[in-house]
């Protein structure tokens, strides 16, 4: 558009942190955006890493900060970080999957001031929620702590991700989620990343699936109570035509830290062929402003054509780089699911494989062998 | 005479780096306008809508049609279920 010089953009501070505890889990969903090679348990940040992370990030004005993994109930030292938080002034977000969190536990979490509680379920019955999740009784539990997160007074998110296996019954998702009486209720379609791009081609739900679901979803709004949950429906963005404006821009808004203290834009950017910065090596004020990485996509002057001559490139900045890079072998190129990329049709391929998956399907688990061809390199 | 209360799913604190007053829920923030905040600040659930308007007129004695912007607001923060009404 304009050929005049442009003054170096105004960088915002990051309002979001998420914390990655840690990559363990009890449950192994293959449709986890974790990524295929894990962090061990050994290599994790310890107590103090995180406080400081903590500190830093809020310092610089986050303000929402959830703590994710894996199953961040795995840390013992859950309960200080929280605390910690807490006193900071953050609004403190658990995403869970419940497992563990026993009634001392969430009393705990509340003492330490914790804000929210968002609760995945694999499906709204207890057969395929525990096949799904690789564990058994796992969907009894989930009902037992989703009953104590309303006694305790949190706000409840529930989280369903949908797949080819279970969309079909989004009508027990939405009884289940009204039963249950969670304040906001997330229906996402799994996105592609980490162990669910290894199993796309099981659980991307065909275009029919997709639509029978949403109307249904949108049908269910319209017969709603004041008081009941409000729905949030995620569609895959391999049907959309544009692609999402993934993280708001490439660090805008969000600053992940994984377990091992690695510091990213987005919570899949480690599969990038970039090195990331680490909190144990750089404050998080340096690495957000200097890092190479960090300043690598910010903006929009890197940006490869077609978008660097489209009128839409400020609402979608591109796309998202994970999903350049997974599908075309280059993190600079157009995000494939936009259909004025010339890559456009390896969306359309992926679809079409999808309907006849020649690989297994993997379970989340860190002793599963992956064939070496399956795993970006 | 309606009194206001915060509903429990938001919380509302002044932010720093926003300059500004604002709720946060489950993974969101709203930031408030200056006058949003004010109001906001009054509202305790002990406070009544008159007295909400009574102290803010004590507390910006200048301000012209300030009951109705108080009304309007409320009225606004309402329908966003970011208050609600003590029996």
């Amino acid at each position: 558009m304009s050929t005049k010089p442009v003054l170096k953009a105004y960088v915002n501070n990051p309002l979001w942190l998420l914390a990655e505890l840690t990559y363990d889990c009890p449950l192994h969903c293959p449709y986890c955006s974790n990524p295929v090679q894990m962090t061990e348990r050994k290599d994790e940040c310890d107590t103090e890493t995180w406080k400081k992370v903590l500190s830093e990030a809020r310092e610089m004005g986050a303000v929402q900060l959830g703590f994710s993994g894996g199953e961040p109930l795995l840390r013992k030292d859950l309960e200080v970080l929280v605390a910690h938080a807490s006193e900071l002034g953050f609004y403190t977000n658990l995403i869970t999957s419940g497992i563990g969190l026993t009634e001392k536990r969430i009393k705990g979490l509340k003492e330490a001031g914790l804000d929210h509680i968002q609760l995945s379920f694999q499906a709204a019955n207890a057969d395929e929620n525990d096949l799904i999740g690789n564990k058994r009784h796992s969907f009894e539990q989930k009902l037992a702590v989703a009953k104590l997160v309303k006694q305790y007074d949190y706000p409840m998110v529930l989280n369903f991700c949908l797949t080819r296996q279970n969309i079909d019954k989004i009508d027990d998702v939405l009884a289940l989620s009204c039963e249950l009486g969670g304040d906001f209720v997330e229906l996402a379609t799994v996105q592609y990343y980490g162990w669910a791009y290894l199993n796309r081609d099981h659980l991307l739900p065909t275009k029919a699936q997709l639509e029978t679901a949403e109307a249904t979803v949108n049908a269910f709004r319209n017969t709603q109570g004041d008081d009941e949950p409000k729905f949030i429906f995620v569609t895959p963005d391999y049907y959309e035509t544009r692609p999402k404006a993934c993280m708001n821009g490439w660090a805008t808004t969000f600053l992940t830290v994984t377990p091992d203290g690695s510091a990213l834009p987005c919570h899949s950017a480690k599969i990038l062929p970039l090195t990331f910065p680490n909190v144990k090596e750089s404050s998080l004020e340096k690495i957000w402003h200097e890092d190479f990485s960090f300043n690598k996509f910010r903006g929009l002057d890197w940006l490869p054509s077609p978008c660097r001559d489209c009128d839409e490139k400020e609402k979608d900045f591109g796309g998202c780089r994970c999903q350049a890079f997974m599908l075309t072998g280059d993190m600079h190129k157009t995000d494939p699911v936009c259909d004025k990329s010339p890559d456009h049709h390896l969306i359309q391929a992926a679809i079409a494989q999808s309907q006849q998956p020649t690989e297994n399907l993997f379970y989340r688990d860190p002793k599963t062998e992956i064939p070496v061809h399956l795993i970006q390199e | 005479m309606a009194t206001p209360k915060l509903n429990p799913l938001y919380k509302f604190q002044f932010e720093k780096a926003q300059d500004a007053f604002v709720l946060l829920y489950p993974e969101g923030m709203i930031t408030l306008n200056g006058s949003a905040g004010e109001i906001m600040q009054m509202v305790n659930g002990e406070r009544d809508v008159d007295t909400i308007i009574s102290d803010l007129i004590a507390k910006f004695p200048g301000a012209e049609g300030i009951d109705k912007d108080i009304h309007e607001f409320l009225d606004h923060a309402h329908e966003k279920k970011w208050i609600k009404y003590v029996d």
